[in-house]
C-alpha cells in the first residue's frame, strides 16, 4: 500500500481552530434498503448495526434510507467491502470501496461550530455530536459529524480536497471569530 | 452655518479627537462622530451635488434614508463610491471625496443643466433621443455616459474579504430600538433562541433623543439595563452594525453586518453575510420622517427635523444658529425644544395646520418660539445655503407674508412606517388615513409554509407613532403655481419634482410604477426611502383619487444596497471556484501543461515542453502517440455502477443500444438519449458479473448522468430494483495509447495483456507491477490502448511508474487537444462538438446504436416525430479542404441564393475541425444536407474575412478506416 498518498498529503493549518487533513482513510458504500429484515440481518452478521437517521455509531454512518457509509482503517477497507458483499450476496445490495473517492479533514478547536458555520448551511448550535450532515460546504457537496463540541470530520470529494482545505482556512483565520457559539 | 456645540453630544468622546481628510483638505472630528456630523461640526454643509441638475446639496438626514450626502470613501484597494456620510462612522485616518461635479464641488460646469431644468423635464430622454436613430450611438450615448454617475468605479481589487455566516433561531428581531428590544426580551423569556440585529453601532433607536421615558427610566439607562439582560441569556444573539437587509421565503432573512467600516483592519473581514432562518420574524425598524414639499426644500441647510435634532443631541452639532421648522405634526416641536434647550434660536415653528393646540402654542411661546398656525414656506431664500424663508398661508398660491432669516431649516411633514422588511416576502399595508401614512395591515402578513404569518411588526415600523394630530400636507402652500412646484424636490437625489410627477400624470403614465419609471422617482441608491410617499401623494392628487388607490411602488430587498464582497463571500481568489484536480493533477503542472477548463476540471490541453509552442506540441504527442506510445489521464471520465437484478433492464432503457446482452468481461459503446432523441451522453458501459456494470460517461456527463439515472430511478421506476453508485473519484484512469503499448505494459509484469487473454472490447482485473487494476482494451485513438484503472489514492504512484517503464519507448503524456484530433482522424464524434442538444443518433449515423430488438428505450418514440424522421435532416460527413487548409470551427455551407431573412442559404455547418498531423492536411466533419449522399462533392465555406475556403465531402473515417490498427 505504499503507493497509496492522501490528496492533501498531510496538510495543517492553524488559525482560531486547527484544519487538517485526517490522511488516508478507508471507507466503504453499502447500497440497500435499510428497513428490510434481510438487509439487516445481513449486515448484522458482519457486526454491523444500522445507526437510526443522521447517526454515525462505531464507524458505521447512515447516510440516506438506502445508504450507509462503513468507515475504518484505509488498508481494512477492501476486505471488509468483501466481506459485507460475501454477507450480502443474496439481498439486492451494492457494496464498494469508495476509500479513494473521498478526502478526510478533521477541524479541531473551541471555535470548530463557527468556521463550519461560515461555510455550511447547518444549525450548528443544537447539532449533537454524531449525527452526520451530509449537506454543502461553500460550493460543493460535503458530509460532517461532531465528535465532541470542538472536534468535527469532514468528508469531501477527493477532487475538491484543496478546495475544501481553502474555505476551512479562509474561515478559521484569526481575527474573524463570530463570537456565538463560545458562550 | 453649522458648527459644534460647546457642550453635550451623547456619542461623541471629545477626549478622542480623529484626524480625516474631506477633498483633500485635512479636518478633526471625534470619536462617535458619522463622516456627516463631523463635516456639519466644521460648516461644510455642502457634501455633493444633484444627479441631474448638479445642484448644490447638503445633508438632509441622519441615517440609512440619506439621499444627499454620498461620497467617494476610502483609497486605493480600499476605495468605495455612494456610501452616505451619515452612516458612514468616521475613523481615524479616512479619506472622503464628494462626488458629481467637476471640476470641484464649489464650482461644478454640470450645473449649467439646471439652467436648462426646463428643457429637462419628466421622460426627458424618453422624448428627446429617440430620433435620428444613428444619433443614439455616436452622439446621445457618449454625452449621457460623460453625465451619468454618481460615484466613481474603484479601480484597484478590493483590499478586504468578507465572509457568510449561517444562523437559526425562533425570533429573529430586526431593529435594536425599544420596541426591538423589548419583542426580544419577551421572547427569550419566553425560552426562544432569539436573534437582535441592530444596523448603527449603538442601540435604542432615536427613543434617547427623543427623551422618551420607558417604565419609568429614561430610555438611555433603559436600554442598558436591557442589554445586559439580554447580553447575559445564552439564547440570545445581539449583532449591531448588522442590518435587517431582506425577507425571503420560509423565514430566511440576510443580516449585512458591517464589522470593519468603522475601524479598517487587515486580518478582520470587513462584511459578514448572515444567513439566517428564523421561525418568526419581528420588524421593529421604526420610521422615517419625510421631507416637505415647498419651493427650495434641497438647499444645504434644509433637514429633516428629526435629523436636526440627531446630530444636535448625538453628536452636539447644530445645523445652524437660527433654525425654522416647518411642520405639518406635533413631532416637530421637539426639535424647537431641543434647540431652544441648546442654546440655539429657533425664531418660528410654520405650522401648515388650520389649528393647533393652544398649550403646544403657549409652552413655545414661553421658550420664546412663535408658532405661525396654517402657515407655509413659500420659497426658501439662498444660493447654496439657506439665508431665510419667506412665509405665507398654506391654502394660499404663494404670496409672501413675511420672511425670516434663518440658516436651518428644519422639516417634518410626518413619518412613515419602515414597511420594507414586512413588503419584502408580501405582507400588504393599509393606508391610515388618520396619522397620513401606509403601516402594515396585521390581517395580510408575508405568509410561510403552513399559509401563517411569519412576520409581525411592532413599535414605530408598526405604526405607533406620537405625532399628534398630522395634517396631510402634499405641496406647501396648496395653490403653489407651476414656477414654485418647478423647485419642489420630492426625490433629491435624482433631482424628481412635484412638476415632473404631475406632467407623468399628465401624459397618461397613471399606475404609480409606470410614473416611477417615467419619472425615475425613487429609482436612486436610496430606493425612495423620503420620496416614496410624498411622490404618490403627488401623484394621487394629479390623478384625483386617492392614495390607497395609487399603491406604493414595490419594496424589494436589501433594504439599502450592501456590498458586491459580502455577497461573494469566501468565493475569490483560490477558492472562487471548487477547482478539480485529478491524481495526478500536481504532476502535469510540474511538466508543462498547459490547461484546458472541463467543467469544474482542470485537464492538460497538451504538455509543453520549453521552448515549445501549443499547436507544435500537440502535433508531437499525435505523433509520438501513433509511432510508438502515449498516455493520457482518463480519471475525469465518469464512472457510475449500476447494480441489481433490473439493472439490465434499466440499463437497456437508458442506452439506445442492448446492453443487457453484453456478456461479463466484455465493453460496449453507448449511447444516450434525452426522452426527447437528443444525443445527450455517450460511452463505453463494461459488464462486471451477472448484475452489475459499470458506465463509463463523458468527463461533463458524470454527475449528470448520475442524477439522471436516480431521477429515473426515484421517481418513474421506483419499484425497479437497481442501484447505482458514481465512483468517478474512486479511479484514476489512464489510457496507455500506441503500438508499443503492450511492450510497454509487459516490461511492467503482472497480468496476460495479449490479444488472446484481452481482446479488443474486452476488461480484466489483475495486477501490473504491484499495481492492482483493471484493465479496459477500448480506444478512442485508433490505435492500440488499454484504459487502466487503480484506486485514486495511487494514480500518481501509477502514473509515474509507467512514465518510468515507457521511457525506453519515448512514451510522452497527452492533453485534450491530441485527444480529440487522433478521435477526429477516426471519425469518432465527441458529445459536446457533433451534438449540441440539437443532434439526434441518426444525424450521425449511428442508426446501427439504435436497438431494434428492444421494445422501448428513452428518445424512441421522439425520434418517429416528423421533424425527427425529415429526411433533410443534416447528417455528418468527413470535410476535406481542397487546398489542405483547416476549416474555420462552426463554419457554414452556403447555396445558391437568400432565405427569408436575407441570409445565405445555408446547407450544412462543421462541427470539428482540426490539422491533422498524421495526415499533414486539415481535416474536420460537419453536419451537411443530404450529406452521405453527395459523396465527392465540393461545398463553399465562406470565412469571416470575406474569403471562401473550399471542402470536399469524404468519409468522417480518416485514419485507418478497417480498424487494423485498435485490434491486435
Amino acid at each position: 500500500m505504499s503507493n497509496a498518498m492522501s490528496v492533501l498529503e498531510g496538510a495543517v493549518s492553524t488559525g482560531f481552530v486547527t484544519v487538517r487533513d485526517a490522511g488516508l482513510t478507508g471507507m466503504v458504500s453499502v447500497r440497500a434498503d435499510l428497513t428490510d429484515a434481510a438487509t439487516v440481518a445481513a449486515l448484522s452478521s458482519c457486526g454491523i448495526t444500522v445507526p437510526v437517521v443522521r447517526q454515525i455509531v462505531d464507524g458505521v454512518a447512515w447516510m440516506a434510507p438506502d445508504e450507509l457509509l462503513l468507515v475504518t482503517e484505509y488498508a481494512d477497507a477492501p476486505a471488509l467491502a468483501q466481506k459485507v458483499q460475501a454477507a450480502m450476496a443474496d439481498t439486492h445490495a451494492l457494496v464498494h470501496v469508495v476509500s479513494d473517492a473521498r478526502a478526510v479533514l478533521r477541524v479541531e478547536g473551541a471555535g470548530t461550530k463557527e468556521a463550519l458555520a461560515k461555510l455550511c448551511p447547518v444549525d450548528l448550535a443544537t447539532l449533537a455530536p454524531g449525527e452526520v450532515r451530509r449537506t454543502r460546504l461553500a460550493q460543493v457537496a460535503a458530509a460532517f459529524w461532531l465528535e465532541d463540541a470542538e472536534n468535527a470530520q469532514i468528508i469531501c470529494f477527493r477532487s475538491v480536497a484543496d478546495y475544501v482545505f481553502g474555505v476551512l482556512q479562509m474561515s478559521a483565520r484569526k481575527g474573524s471569530e463570530v463570537g456565538v457559539f463560545t458562550r | 452655518m453649522s458648527f459644534r456645540l460647546p457642550s453635550g453630544g451623547r456619542l461623541i468622546d471629545r477626549t478622542s479627537e480623529l484626524k480625516f481628510t474631506f477633498n483633500g483638505r485635512i479636518m478633526r472630528g471625534f470619536a462617535g462622530d458619522t463622516l456627516a456630523s463631523a463635516l456639519l461640526a466644521r460648516d461644510q454643509m455642502l457634501m455633493g451635488r444633484s444627479f441631474k441638475y448638479h445642484r448644490p446639496r447638503g445633508v438632509v438626514a441622519s441615517g440609512a434614508e440619506e439621499p444627499n450626502a454620498l461620497m467617494n470613501i476610502g483609497e486605493g484597494g480600499r476605495f468605495e463610491p455612494n456610501q452616505r456620510a451619515t452612516t458612514a462612522e468616521l475613523f481615524d485616518g479616512m479619506a472622503a471625496r464628494s462626488q458629481n461635479h467637476w471640476p470641484s464641488l464649489e464650482f461644478d460646469v454640470g450645473a449649467i443643466n439646471a439652467k436648462f431644468a426646463r428643457f429637462l423635464p419628466a421622460g426627458f430622454y424618453y422624448k428627446t433621443f429617440l430620433y435620428p436613430r444613428h444619433f443614439w450611438k455616436y452622439v446621445f450615448e457618449p454625452i449621457i455616459r460623460q453625465s451619468a454617475g454618481l460615484g466613481a468605479a474603484p479601480k484597484e481589487a478590493d483590499a478586504d474579504t468578507y465572509e457568510h455566516f449561517y444562523a437559526f433561531c425562533d425570533v429573529l428581531v430586526v431593529g435594536g430600538g425599544i420596541a426591538g428590544l423589548m419583542a426580544a426580551r419577551d421572547a427569550a423569556a419566553d425560552g426562544k433562541r432569539v436573534i437582535v440585529l441592530e444596523q448603527n453601532g449603538h442601540w435604542g433607536g432615536r427613543a434617547p433623543v427623543d427623551g422618551a421615558v420607558v417604565e419609568g427610566k429614561p430610555a438611555d439607562e433603559w436600554v442598558s439595563v436591557t442589554l445586559q439582560a439580554l447580553e447575559a441569556n445564552d439564547n440570545v444573539t445581539l449583532r449591531d452594525r448588522c442590518m435587517g437587509a431582506g425577507v425571503y421565503d420560509h423565514g430566511y432573512v440576510l443580516g449585512y453586518e458591517r464589522i470593519t467600516d468603522h475601524a479598517p483592519a487587515n486580518d478582520v473581514p470587513r462584511h459578514r453575510l448572515w444567513r439566517i432562518r428564523a421561525g418568526h420574524v419581528v420588524t421593529a425598524t421604526g420610521a422615517l420622517e419625510r421631507p416637505l414639499s415647498f419651493a427650495g426644500n434641497d438647499l444645504p441647510g434644509v433637514m429633516l427635523a428629526s435629523a436636526v435634532r440627531d446630530y444636535v443631541v448625538n453628536h452636539a452639532v447644530a445645523p445652524g444658529k437660527r433654525t425654522v421648522v416647518v411642520t405639518n405634526n406635533d413631532d416637530a416641536y421637539r426639535t424647537a425644544e431641543v434647540m431652544v434647550n441648546a442654546g440655539l434660536s429657533v425664531p418660528a415653528i410654520i405650522d401648515a395646520r388650520p389649528s393647533v393646540d393652544e398649550a403646544l402654542i403657549s409652552k413655545f411661546s414661553d421658550l420664546g418660539v412663535e408658532v405661525k398656525v396654517a402657515s407655509a414656506i413659500a420659497k426658501v431664500k439662498g444660493k447654496d445655503r439657506v439665508t431665510g424663508v419667506a412665509i405665507c398661508a398654506q391654502d394660499s398660491n404663494g404670496s409672501v407674508s413675511t420672511t425670516i432669516e434663518c440658516d436651518a431649516v428644519a422639516m417634518s411633514g410626518g413619518w412613515s412606517p419602515v414597511v420594507h422588511l414586512w413588503s419584502h416576502c408580501g405582507g400588504k399595508l393599509t393606508w391610515d388615513e388618520d396619522q397620513a401614512m401606509f403601516r402594515p395591515d396585521p390581517n395580510r402578513p408575508p405568509t410561510n409554509q403552513t399559509g401563517e404569518g411569519f412576520v409581525s411588526v411592532v413599535g414605530w415600523a408598526n405604526g405607533e407613532i406620537d405625532q399628534g394630530d398630522i395634517a396631510p400636507v402634499w405641496i406647501m402652500p396648496q395653490g403653489a403655481s407651476i414656477e414654485t412646484r418647478n423647485k419642489m424636490w420630492l426625490d433629491f437625489q435624482n433631482d424628481v419634482k412635484v412638476s415632473d410627477v404631475q406632467l407623468a400624470a399628465q401624459e397618461g403614465f397613471e399606475s404609480v410604477e409606470h410614473a416611477k419609471r417615467y419619472t425615475t422617482l425613487g429609482m436612486a441608491t436610496d430606493q425612495g426611502k423620503l420620496s416614496n410617499i410624498n411622490g404618490l401623494a403627488v401623484l394621487a392628487d394629479a390623478l384625483d383619487t386617492g392614495i390607497p388607490q395609487v399603491g406604493t411602488t414595490t419594496f424589494r430587498p436589501p433594504y439599502t444596497p450592501i456590498s458586491m464582497g459580502a455577497i461573494a463571500g469566501e468565493a475569490r481568489g483560490e477558492i472562487f471556484q471548487p477547482l478539480r484536480r485529478t491524481p495526478m493533477h500536481a504532476w502535469h503542472e510540474k511538466n508543462g501543461a498547459h490547461w484546458e477548463p472541463v467543467g469544474h476540471w482542470r485537464r492538460p490541453y497538451c504538455f509543453q515542453q520549453p521552448g515549445e509552442s501549443v499547436e507544435d506540441a500537440v502535433n508531437r504527442e499525435i505523433t509520438n502517440t501513433r509511432t510508438s506510445l502515449g498516455l493520457l489521464d482518463a480519471s475525469t471520465l465518469g464512472k457510475i455502477v449500476v447494480k441489481g437484478p433490473d439493472a439490465g433492464k434499466f440499463l437497456d432503457m437508458l442506452y439506445t443500444n442492448m446492453m443487457s446482452n453484453l456478456k461479463p468481461g466484455k465493453c460496449r459503446y453507448g449511447l444516450m438519449c434525452s426522452e426527447n432523441g437528443f444525443l445527450m451522453d455517450d460511452g463505453v458501459v463494461a459488464r462486471i458479473d451477472e448484475d452489475t456494470w459499470l458506465c463509463h460517461t463523458t468527463t461533463g456527463g458524470a454527475d449528470r448522468i448520475h442524477a439522471w439515472m436516480e431521477d429515473w430511478l426515484q421517481c418513474e421506476w421506483w419499484d425497479w430494483k437497481v442501484w447505482t453508485l458514481n465512483l468517478t473519484e474512486q479511479f484514476a484512469q489512464v489510457a496507455v495509447v500506441g503500438p508499443n503499448a503492450r511492450t510497454m505494459l509487459e516490461t511492467l509484469g503482472g497480468m496476460d495483456l495479449s490479444a488472446q487473454a484481452l481482446p479488443f472490447m474486452g476488461w480484466a482485473d489483475g495486477k501490473i507491477g504491484d499495481f492492482n487494476v483493471r484493465v479496459y482494451r477500448i480506444s478512442f485513438s485508433g490505435e492500440l490502448s488499454y484504459e487502466i484503472s487503480v484506486p485514486a489514492s495511487e494514480g500518481l504512484a501509477f502514473w509515474e511508474a509507467l512514465m518510468e517503464a515507457g521511457e525506453p519507448f519515448g512514451i510522452t503524456p497527452y492533453g485534450t487537444e491530441a485527444l480529440h484530433v487522433m478521435r477526429a482522424e477516426k471519425g469518432f464524434i465527441m458529445i459536446g462538438d457533433e451534438t449540441d442538444g440539437t443532434v439526434i443518433p441518426q444525424d450521425l449515423g449511428l442508426n446501427w446504436a439504435l436497438s431494434k430488438k428492444k421494445e422501448d428505450f428513452l428518445g424512441n418514440r421522439a425520434h418517429s416525430r416528423s421533424h425527427m424522421a425529415d429526411p433533410t435532416r443534416w447528417k455528418l460527413v468527413g470535410l476535406e479542404t481542397v487546398d489542405g487548409s483547416v476549416l474555420p470551427d462552426g463554419a457554414y455551407a452556403v447555396a445558391d441564393g437568400h432565405n427569408e431573412n436575407g441570409q445565405r442559404n445555408m446547407i450544412g455547418r462543421v462541427t470539428s475541425t482540426y490539422y491533422s498531423p498524421t495526415l499533414d492536411r486539415g481535416i474536420a466533419m460537419g453536419l451537411v444536407l443530404h450529406g452521405p449522399d453527395r459523396m465527392g462533392e465540393v461545398l463553399a465555406f465562406p470565412r469571416v474575412d470575406g474569403t471562401v475556403a473550399y471542402a470536399r465531402i469524404v468519409s468522417p473515417v480518416f485514419y485507418d478506416p478497417e480498424g487494423e490498427k485498435q485490434n491486435v
